[in-house]
């Protein structure tokens, strides 16, 4: 099961709008990677994942981490400075997960889009959720970003937070 | 105000496990770890500051690494300096890494007419501080005594014997992926986490239980100082009491190593020239952002 993280975030949504009623639900979402003037950059870690609302992850959706050896070792070493992730999910979690661990990516808008299917979503119930973004950069700074959203709600869900370091605009929507 | 600062000295050697001493710490320089090769340098010392180095190192011999599946390992790659000592610790397993400095046992510190001779000679002709633990030396001294070592060692023309006999441990964790349980070691005074020492974080509340020789103590106080105490003008000390479970909580304030420190005595002494045991327990605990 793979995740679709190629086609520009305004296609997701313009498939979204005009998508018939009865189809199956899905979730979209888009992470801006913001473009950072700094003397040693590195692409960032991120990690995107979904809470209930007792703030437990459900799911995770993405991670991406520099999944090779470098000068400083394998990079699965740095996966604990995703530190809410990590503490919710990454410290259990085997990586790689096929369809979910990827490597870093670069400055601009990057998007998904996962199905009920998905084997992320398959078994998530109807309900309030919220989405978690969180990116942490190496010598860099780390920030955290949430969109609350309803999964299978009666009507579509959109929601969206603008980060102010790490990360860019993110946006979510989720189709019932 | 120099005979205070030697009695002092004096005093301080003769009670190691005595809450009047300074700090004694163990720092990892990481807690939250992942990888195949994960590995942790730690610092060892005895200050004043948190977590500066300032007075003496901590010797090594009593380091114990209990690893998750509760083998025990020697610190490698280990130094000593003049203010702290150092050692690395590698994570192999998966799970939670205990890493303790024990001491403890029976110990006898005397006089002589000699040495009492000699320090009252030292009183009129004062030496500089020749570094090191300071004071006016004993007659002597026995560590890790035994009820025979106290029947035969100590010289017959010895005065103030003192007897005394203690635990004391100072401690840290570190994890490689997922936390794992602590055993319970059931032997002197202990922290058994009921929140997992690996997984702290600031606004958040811990609870803890402390334990001697595996029965939780009511009433006991401790003491919770966060590191960086050169950087600012107060402790900012955090008091906290076992209730009668033996059990604390304590809501960091903030991000930062805290040091954690309480300590009692009882009479369960294995010699009857021992009139205490003295218990005592550090712990070095990492609190992360949220």
């Amino acid at each position: 099961m793979r995740v679709s993280v190629s086609a520009p975030v305004s296609i997701a949504i313009g498939t979204l709008l005009v998508a018939p009623a009865a189809q199956a639900a899905d979730l979209s979402i888009s992470v801006e990677i913001p473009r950072i003037n700094a003397a040693e950059y590195h692409r960032p870690y991120v990690a995107i994942w979904i809470e209930d609302a007792n703030q437990k992850s459900v799911a995770d959706l993405q991670v991406w981490y520099q999944q090779t050896d470098g000068k400083e070792g394998h990079g699965t070493k740095w996966l604990p400075d995703l530190r809410q992730w990590w503490r919710k999910s990454g410290r259990s979690l085997k990586v790689p997960v096929d369809g979910i661990t990827a490597p870093t990516r670069p400055v601009g808008k990057h998007a998904l889009k996962l199905d009920e299917k998905h084997p992320a979503l398959a078994k998530l119930p109807a309900g309030t959720y919220t989405l978690v973004v969180e990116a942490a950069r190496e010598v860099g700074g780390r920030e955290l970003l949430k969109i609350p959203f309803e999964w299978k709600g009666k009507t579509p869900s959109i929601g969206k937070a603008q980060g102010k370091d790490e990360l860019g605009l993110v946006t979510l929507s989720a189709k019932p | 105000m120099k005979r205070i600062s030697i009695l002092a000295a004096i005093i301080a050697a003769a009670i190691p496990l005595s809450a009047i001493a300074h700090k004694q710490w163990l720092v990892p320089s990481s807690t939250v770890l992942a990888g195949k090769d994960a590995w942790i340098t730690v610092d060892a010392a005895i200050s004043n500051a948190l977590y500066y180095p300032d007075h003496n190192p901590m010797r090594l011999d009593n380091i114990v690494i209990t690893a998750p599946d509760g083998s025990t390992h020697k610190p490698q790659n280990p130094a000593t300096g003049k203010y702290r000592s150092v050692f690395d610790v590698q994570l192999e397993q998966q799970g939670t890494y205990r890493i303790a400095n024990v001491n403890g046992g029976v110990s006898a510190r005397w006089d002589t007419p000699e040495s009492l001779a000699a320090a009252e000679a030292a009183k009129d002709n004062p030496a500089p501080a020749a570094g090191g633990m300071g004071g006016t030396p004993r007659g002597g001294m026995l560590r890790n005594a035994t009820a025979e070592d106290l029947a035969t060692k100590i010289p017959k023309n010895a005065l103030n014997v003192q007897v005394t006999e203690g635990i004391g441990r100072v401690e840290t964790f570190a994890t490689n992926g997922s936390p794992s349980d602590v055993a319970p070691i059931g032997k002197g005074l202990e922290l058994v986490p009921v929140t997992h020492p690996n997984d702290l974080f600031a606004g958040e509340a811990a609870t803890f239980r402390l334990v001697v020789d595996g029965k939780p103590v009511a009433g006991l106080e401790i003491e919770i100082i966060r590191g960086g105490t050169r950087y600012r003008n107060a402790q900012e000390e955090i008091k906290a009491t076992t209730d009668a479970k033996g059990e604390f909580s304590v809501t960091w304030p903030d991000a930062g190593m805290y040091w954690l420190e309480t300590a009692t005595t009882d009479s369960k002494t294995s010699v009857p020239q021992a009139r205490q045991r003295r218990l005592s327990y550090v712990g070095t605990f990492e609190v992360l952002p949220q």
